[in-house]
């Protein structure tokens, strides 16, 4: 794995102004992977964005990790959902013009 | 310009108090937060709308002034010094004169040419704001892979459209959104692909589906066909005997997949037999002697 890929949780937490726990908060609630090397703690950069989200929804918004869990969840299925409308809209224009 | 009720906006009385200011701030930014709503412009509208009343409204010393001066709340110390001299003046010339919110309206589109932004905010680096765009080419556009240049914000950009892009697709150009905040990167440029077909072959995912019209003697005798196919045409055995509706695949002759180089879907043709029409009277006679000997 190239380390250049990976993002210091405790530099994220800096930056962000957060604690480590919320990290390892997320992380129990499996919203996030940790990765320890180097006896350090990071992220998968691609992994930047959803935190990202899970910062700004938990302290703008004042949830809990539970919340966060389920909001994660729902917008799964709801990019699901939307993949699946996009699909299905394509197919009917096979028939639209008939 | 027309004034904004932050009050309205929150959904609260004028007479609300903090709690109630903060409660009805957190049950609304949950309903419009736009995290919570990807790729909905009129809720991050009003997500924003919500947040620029929440930040006037829950300051006391914020909120006295935009009880005081309405949506200039901003300004209030040098619409005071204007009024101060003004009222000098008037004092001097003419007496004392009430104002009215017009009169602030009036002073600070001439003072400052309109709404004032915030300033306030957090102090923590965000990613800049994704932008979300949407790209309307024509099905055959999308049958190579091709490079083209787009005006995002006044900056133009170059980008690759890969062969085989579906009609609804988003594809993500990074750093290409909003700057970020505090310092924070730029925001995610996302494009919608409209895919507009006026071609004659329909589409599903890679592969393409298109009617073949063919005369009755060649579905009857067999022969050979030539069709179009969305690169070129192609020569077709047709079986003896081919009943209407018949359909023929052509392998590989389809849509390119998507990021797959050189791989392609299929194309289904249906044969649709078209009769004779105004026949002569010496087909009707050949027609029946067919007839008699089919019976």
């Amino acid at each position: 794995m190239e380390t250049k890929n990976l993002i210091s949780v405790q530099l994220l937490c800096n930056h962000y102004n957060i604690p480590v726990s919320f990290i390892s908060r997320l992380q129990e609630f499996q919203l996030v992977e940790v990765i320890f090397e180097n006896d350090d703690l990071f992220i998968q950069n691609t992994q930047l964005k959803e935190v990202e989200k899970m910062i700004r929804i938990h302290y703008d918004l004042d949830i809990n990790f539970e919340g966060l869990d389920a909001i994660s969840n729902l917008l799964q299925q709801v990019e699901s959902l939307k993949e699946e409308i996009i699909t299905l809209h394509n197919r009917l224009r096979l028939y639209e013009d008939l | 310009m027309a004034f904004i009720d932050y009050y309205k906006i929150l959904g609260v009385e004028k007479s609300a108090t903090d709690a109630d200011i903060k409660k009805a701030y957190r049950k609304l930014a949950r309903k419009y937060h736009p995290d919570l709503n990807p790729n909905d412009k009129t809720a991050e509208k009003k997500f924003k709308e919500i947040n620029d009343a929440n930040e006037v409204l829950s300051n006391a010393e914020n909120r006295k002034k935009y009880d005081q001066y309405g949506e200039h709340w901003q300004h209030s110390e040098e619409y005071e010094k204007a009024k101060q001299q003004q009222s000098y003046q008037k004092s001097s010339q003419s007496g004392p004169g009430g104002y009215s919110q017009e009169d602030f309206n009036d002073f600070f589109e001439n003072m400052f040419g309109g709404r004032a932004s915030s300033s306030q905010g957090r102090q923590v680096r965000y990613r800049g704001q994704d932008f979300n765009s949407e790209l309307q080419l024509e099905l055959q556009d999308v049958y190579t892979t091709h490079k083209r240049t787009l005006t995002v914000n006044n900056k133009n950009i170059r980008i690759t459209i890969p062969a085989g892009i579906e009609n609804g697709q988003i594809i993500k150009i990074t750093g290409h959104g909003g700057p970020g905040i505090n310092g924070g990167p730029n925001g995610d440029l996302y494009i919608q692909f409209s895919i507009v077909n006026h071609s004659k072959f329909k589409r599903d995912k890679n592969n393409l589906y298109a009617t073949v019209a063919l005369d009755l003697y060649k579905a009857l005798l067999g022969g050979e066909v030539m069709i179009d196919t969305f690169n070129g045409k192609v020569k077709l055995n047709v079986k003896p005997e081919t009943q209407n509706g018949t359909k023929v695949k052509l392998k590989g002759k389809g849509f390119p997949i998507y990021k797959k180089e050189n791989q392609y879907g299929d194309l289904y043709i249906t044969y649709q037999i078209k009769l004779p029409k105004n026949l002569t009277t010496q087909e009707k006679v050949l027609i029946e002697e067919l007839q008699k000997l089919r019976e």
